[in-house]
């Protein structure tokens, strides 16, 4: 399964500045053990030191919240679009 | 040659007139139309009439009643121009029409139910002409926004495009916070500033910036901090609050304010070149926890000041959070509660993804203890709900 992972700005250094990567996996928790393995240290901004979602960072795939299906085991199926969406303050 | 009165006697023969006391029983039911002039209408008129001149009445009718099997009550201050309005609307193919006889001056003597009904100056009809023009805001919702309260936390990046646009549509009372004066580090995107007003007090200088827009709006200023202990009376003077804070402590402070209260938050938060809008109806929707239960530690969340913000971004994320607002305040469309809408600049793409309610959410979850309302630290973590504050 090719799924397309949409990098924030803020997370883009790791990414060298690219803003979609497509990697492999069938499982949320796949494609993000895979996304680390291709940029190293997103794992690390993504999940805590338990392995569970970080608090702050809301994972969508499509427009569904993962917390909301089955969390960081929520299938996912070729081409589609995993966004990375990372609470943001600032006004 | 036809004369008037034989052109009235043909069109009452071919339209159905109600006496006042059958107009009344359908008053449920149907739409009762008034078709005098605006003067006439200023005077005193049915309440929940929805006014057309006669003038007008064909122009607009289908704007305004699009569904034409819709029973509707037509009158007039006699009973004249309200038949040859019947006539009209049946014409029109409107089908369940009545005119009632003896106009607004005879239900007004039987004694029933009438008011004057609130109505904009000359000026105020000029000003908002384009509001006026829709169907969806008309007359009434001008009015309702004219009465509308919002309270604007901030008069920086987001506080400035959404306050000059909310001033700009007549909401009616704008309250203003920020302990802040203007520097010239904020002139590159707070416009409700300018270079005469550095060092000025920020609600000051919005207060001169809308205040020259639009006097009819009342604007009050609150040159504090917001926190803990002034946050719940604020919300409780307003009908909405438009969020354009910059630290997570005071987002999450907003939100419990927010349910305690029951006042709607318009949220947008932005962070270089992208930014964030959604709606925060309390017990309605999420809350701000439900989307973020807890916040990145700082030295992941870096504030605008830290890490920069694309001047032009504001104005596109305040300009939505008006738009929400003035939806929210006009019970209008579809307002982003349980939607998030992420725009990224670079992209130049919107994005908007589901936020749901989060039934084990500690701050408006079914298991949620009371609201406390005091002060967060870099934490942000929820505050116990039992035991004194002190004890905490």
């Amino acid at each position: 399964m090719s799924v397309i992972v949409r990098i924030p700005a803020q997370l883009r250094s790791l990414t060298g500045g690219v803003g979609e990567v497509a990697v492999e996996g069938a499982t949320v928790a796949e494609v993000f053990a895979a996304l680390d393995k291709a940029h190293p240290g997103m794992g690390e901004r993504l999940l805590d030191e338990g392995g569970n979602l970080r608090r702050f960072v809301n994972v969508f795939l499509a427009d569904e919240d993962v917390r909301f299906l089955k969390g960081l085991d929520t299938p996912v199926s070729d081409g589609q679009t995993l966004s990375v969406v990372p609470a943001v303050a600032g006004g | 040659m036809p004369s008037f009165r034989d052109l009235l006697s043909q069109v009452r023969e071919e339209i159905r007139e109600v006496e006042p006391e059958e107009a009344e029983r359908q008053r449920a039911d149907a739409v009762l139309l008034d078709v005098r002039e605006a003067d006439e209408y200023a005077q005193g008129a049915i309440p929940g009439a929805l006014h057309l001149p006669r003038g007008f009445l064909e122009v607009q009718v289908e704007g305004r009643l699009p569904d034409k099997s819709q029973p509707i009550v037509v009158y007039c201050a006699g009973g004249t121009r309200s038949a040859l309005a019947a006539k009209a609307l049946q014409d029109l193919g409107y089908r369940d029409v009545v005119s009632m006889v003896g106009g607004f001056n005879r239900w007004k003597d039987e004694g029933r139910d009438w008011s004057a009904p609130r109505v904009l100056d000359a000026d105020q009809r000029n000003r908002y002409h384009r509001h006026l023009l829709l169907p969806e805001i008309g007359e009434a919702g001008q009015q309702t926004l004219l009465e509308s309260k919002v309270l604007m936390l901030g008069a920086g990046g987001l506080g400035s495009p959404a306050a000059l646009y909310l001033a700009a549509a007549g909401v009616g009372t704008i309250g203003i916070i920020d302990m802040d004066v203007v520097d010239a580090s904020n002139l590159q995107r707070q416009v409700l500033h300018n270079l005469d007003r550095i060092g000025e007090r920020k609600v000051d200088s919005a207060k001169k910036t809308l205040t020259a827009l639009n006097p009819d709006v009342n604007v009050v200023t609150y040159d504090v901090r917001l926190g803990a202990d002034n946050v719940v009376e604020l919300f409780s003077g307003y009908d909405l609050v438009v969020d354009g804070t910059d630290n997570f402590p005071t987002r999450y402070l907003v939100n419990d304010a927010s349910l305690l209260t029951r006042t709607p938050v318009v949220h947008g938060s932005i962070f270089r070149f992208e930014g964030q809008v959604t709606v925060f109806d309390p017990y309605v929707g999420p809350c701000y926890r439900c989307l973020v239960p807890e916040p990145p530690p700082p030295e992941l969340a870096p504030s605008c000041a830290e890490a920069g913000v694309l001047g032009v971004l504001c104005g596109i994320i305040g300009s939505l959070e008006a738009i929400e607002a003035v939806k929210m305040l006009l019970r209008l469309g579809d307002p982003l509660v349980g939607r998030l809408m992420a725009y990224d600049a670079l992209e130049e793409s919107f994005r908007t993804f589901k936020v749901r309610r989060d039934p084990t959410c500690p701050a408006c979850g079914d298991e949620a203890g009371e609201i406390l309302i005091a002060e967060y630290d870099q934490l942000c973590m929820p505050h116990p709900t039992v035991g004194p504050a002190s004890a905490r």
